[in-house]
């Protein structure tokens, strides 16, 4: 990972590069070096990151969704990026309201991007605009809901424990 | 030679009666065709999640060794099996491609569920797991476990053979209260 500096330093080139509003954030913690972009923004940054920054961050290891109930806005999404040349990495990050979330896709510079955007879709119901092929991907394609989300409820059906037969008398009927 | 002189006739009288006696075993076509299907199992390769590994072991390695019970050849077209053995949790994506199998098989037809994710969904009680296999198959055999031991699939197996061997047709219908659900119905009329 970049050091705090050295993510400072980073957080500075993309600013001049792309836009005073495109970073919103520098997270460093844990040693681990985070870069919070607006949304709008993430394909431009990505792009940045990848071409012309002076040390590219040629590989995009995952995407992840994340649901960050109560915080607002409350879905995020986590883009792991890698340099094989100095072995390092550097994590970008974006949040949208759970009403209208809308990222646009880096399909076009990460191809691995397509499944695992289509697995955020199918979990977070985060709509990735400009994706070749949105679908979704795990769950069933008449599903309804996006069932990693915090407030979706489990499922599945009450066990019946000692402790709460009492609660749920003949359940099963 | 006492077979030889059978055929052609030759024996006569006591030693004709002690030749058939000995020989010859009398028993209904039924049973005969129950015992016939309960010793020639064919289940259909098919895995569904870590239980997979366990079946396989069971089905196919020669230290169990199915085939003890006649039960080992697995066959990869659900046309040719007469055994689905559920190996695994069932996901609702799963259920209906699971169920077109089953329906594929032709009759008569048992299924096992396989430890207990595919019996009740064991931990997976969330979003994505059919809460047991029986919401949507007519089961004849549930073995717990997770996974079961190998001892525990062959005893359950064997279970199996004890119902085929008593009445094949009524199997699960009895349970489900499924009758005159047969595809071809064993009422004698027009089996050629």
């Amino acid at each position: 990972m970049p050091d705090a500096t050295g993510l400072e330093l980073i957080a500075q080139r993309v600013r001049e590069n792309v836009g005073e509003e495109a970073v919103r954030d520098t997270v460093f913690h844990r040693r681990s070096a985070t870069l919070d972009v607006a949304p709008e923004s993430v394909h431009d940054v990505l792009a940045y990151l990848r071409d012309e920054d002076e040390e590219p961050w040629e590989r995009l290891m995952s995407v992840h969704g994340v649901d960050y109930l109560p915080a607002e806005p409350r879905l995020g999404v986590h883009y792991e990026l890698l340099s094989m040349e100095r072995t390092d990495r550097l994590n970008v990050r974006t949040r949208v309201g759970v009403d209208d979330p809308r990222v646009p896709t880096v399909v076009d510079l990460h191809p691995t991007a397509d499944f695992q955007e289509r697995e955020v879709y199918d979990m977070f119901g985060v709509v990735f605009e400009g994706h070749p092929d949105l679908r979704r991907i795990l769950m069933p394609e008449d599903y309804e809901g996006f069932p990693q989300r915090r407030d979706f409820p489990i499922g599945g059906e009450p066990v019946i424990y000692t402790f709460n037969e009492p609660k749920l008398p003949r359940w099963y009927d | 030679m006492k077979a030889q002189q059978l055929l052609r006739g030759e024996l006569e009288d006591a030693d004709l009666e002690r030749e058939v006696e000995q020989r010859l075993l009398f028993t209904k076509f039924e049973e005969a065709q129950n015992w016939a299907r309960k010793n020639a199992l064919f289940p259909l390769g098919f895995g569904l999640a870590c239980c997979a590994i366990e079946m396989i072991t069971v089905i196919g390695s020669p230290r169990n060794d199915l085939s003890r019970f006649g039960a080992e050849v697995i066959r990869f077209s659900p046309r040719q099996a007469d055994l689905l053995i559920l190996s695994g949790r069932v996901s609702i994506k799963m259920a209906p491609i699971i169920r077109r199998l089953y329906e594929q098989m032709l009759e008569p037809k048992w299924v096992i569920a396989m430890g207990a994710c595919s019996s009740t969904a064991g931990m997976f009680n969330n979003y994505a797991v059919v809460q047991g296999a029986d919401k949507f198959l007519p089961v004849d055999v549930y073995v717990p476990g997770c996974p079961p031991r190998p001892e525990a699939l062959i005893y359950g197996i064997m279970k199996l053979q004890d119902e085929i061997s008593g009445d094949p047709a009524m199997g699960w219908r009895e349970r489900y209260r499924a009758e005159g659900t047969e595809e071809r119905p064993d009422d004698g009329v027009d089996v050629a």
